[in-house]
């Protein structure tokens, strides 16, 4: 998987890697924070938000 | 007049509806096997969903059979029960979601059709917590019987660790919490089973092994690829169709009196399995739920996915 671009994550201003094939709606993880970060649009930039925490009947 | 529920070209594609929140490993490896056979895939935030329940929903885009894979159970068994209700099909159905979003609903569906299960107590509120425990003895393991990655799942020792317990549930509030749902704590050297079960056949196990003794991947045990013997096919797949058949993961333990069943899931995650078991799962994920959107269009499937035939697999 090829890595395309690197954008700032939202929490701690380090820098998350966007793989090559991001999806809309994809969830990353900073590697500096440990945050989960979702892509919310792909143009003109690739934008990340902080994904909602885990609720309570959240898994498998 | 009925609903109309769907408008998909029938003499294309078959179209797949993938319902979930953000887009984990498990949906991406999803979406590249529903692409790889040809599917067209939809993809619908549950987050966006909303809409009148006599109608399909607004924000679900139609399509031939809808796969859910949020992250909230409650979600998948609505969104499952109000697309059955207008006469769609929802993987898995309703009735799958309702008994595995629910750890005592899933016992219960386990000991009704005889499937070997890992002994469970309950009391419906937290005054009968420890008499409760008696049952099931010390050490005990207490749940909550929804959630899941191992949250809020605690080894209690004695009577007095659970009424700790037992009060910080009642603080944490919530009716599902009201419910003390307790198993015996098993000296399982950090380790259990979890096998992948699709349409009724077990394709897939790992090994998960931790140096805690909750053994969820969630929570960095690893999974190491094992053989699917037998008797372990046999029961995972007793344990899937005890639950409504479908595509599920079910967590077993292997004792010396054979394997006994811990959990059944409903909304399995492979990311950590497909490669220690060299099985394709996303794969065999996307051909079984091409398989009932092309048995759906043949009309072999009924509309409201309940099974034909008691394996869950309706074809």
């Amino acid at each position: 998987m090829s890595v395309a671009v690197v954008s700032e994550c939202p929490v701690c201003g380090g820098s998350v890697e966007i793989p090559g094939d991001v999806m809309l709606g994809e969830l990353l993880d900073c590697a500096d924070c440990a945050s989960e970060l979702e892509v919310t649009s792909l143009e003109p930039a690739v934008a990340l938000t902080e994904a909602p925490i885990a609720g309570e009947d959240w898994g498998e | 007049m009925a609903p109309s529920i769907r408008d998909v070209e029938q003499n294309g594609s078959p179209v797949i509806g993938l319902v979930c929140t953000g887009i984990r490993p498990e949906e991406k490896l999803l979406a590249a096997a529903f692409e790889a056979r040809g599917a067209e895939l939809r993809i619908a935030d549950d987050r966006r969903i909303y809409g009148n329940l006599a109608e399909w929903p607004t924000g679900l885009p139609e399509c031939d059979v809808v796969l859910l894979r949020s992250k909230s159970q409650w979600r998948n068994a609505l969104l499952a029960r109000w697309i059955e209700g207008l006469g769609g099909l929802a993987v898995n159905s309703s009735a799958v979601f309702d008994t595995c979003s629910d750890k005592a609903r899933t016992t219960i569906a386990l000991i009704t059709e005889g499937v070997p299960t890992l002994s469970a107590a309950v009391s419906l509120a937290p005054e009968a917590g420890l008499q409760a425990a008696e049952i099931v003895g010390y050490p005990a393991v207490i749940k909550p019987v929804i959630g899941s990655w191992g949250r809020l799942i605690g080894k209690v020792n004695d009577g007095d660790a659970l009424e700790l317990a037992l009060e910080h549930k009642a603080a944490l509030g919530g009716a599902a919490h009201t419910v003390t749902y307790i198993q015996p704590f098993l000296e399982t050297g950090g380790s259990d089973i979890r096998s992948f079960v699709v349409d009724g056949r077990c394709v897939a196990a790992i090994t998960r092994t931790s140096g805690h003794w909750k053994t969820n991947t969630a929570l960095g045990a690893k999974a190491v690829g094992r053989e699917v013997d037998a008797t372990l096919a046999q029961v995972s797949e007793a344990a899937a169709a005890a639950v409504g058949g479908g595509i599920v993961a079910v967590d077993l333990f292997e004792r010396s009196e054979g394997y006994v069943v811990n959990e059944v899931n409903g909304t399995m995650e492979f990311r950590n399995s497909v490669e220690p078991t060299g099985v394709d799962i996303p794969r065999l994920v996307a051909d079984a739920v091409i398989e009932r959107a092309t048995a759906s269009r043949a009309g072999r499937v009924p509309r409201d996915g309940r099974p034909s035939d008691g394996s869950g697999v309706g074809v």
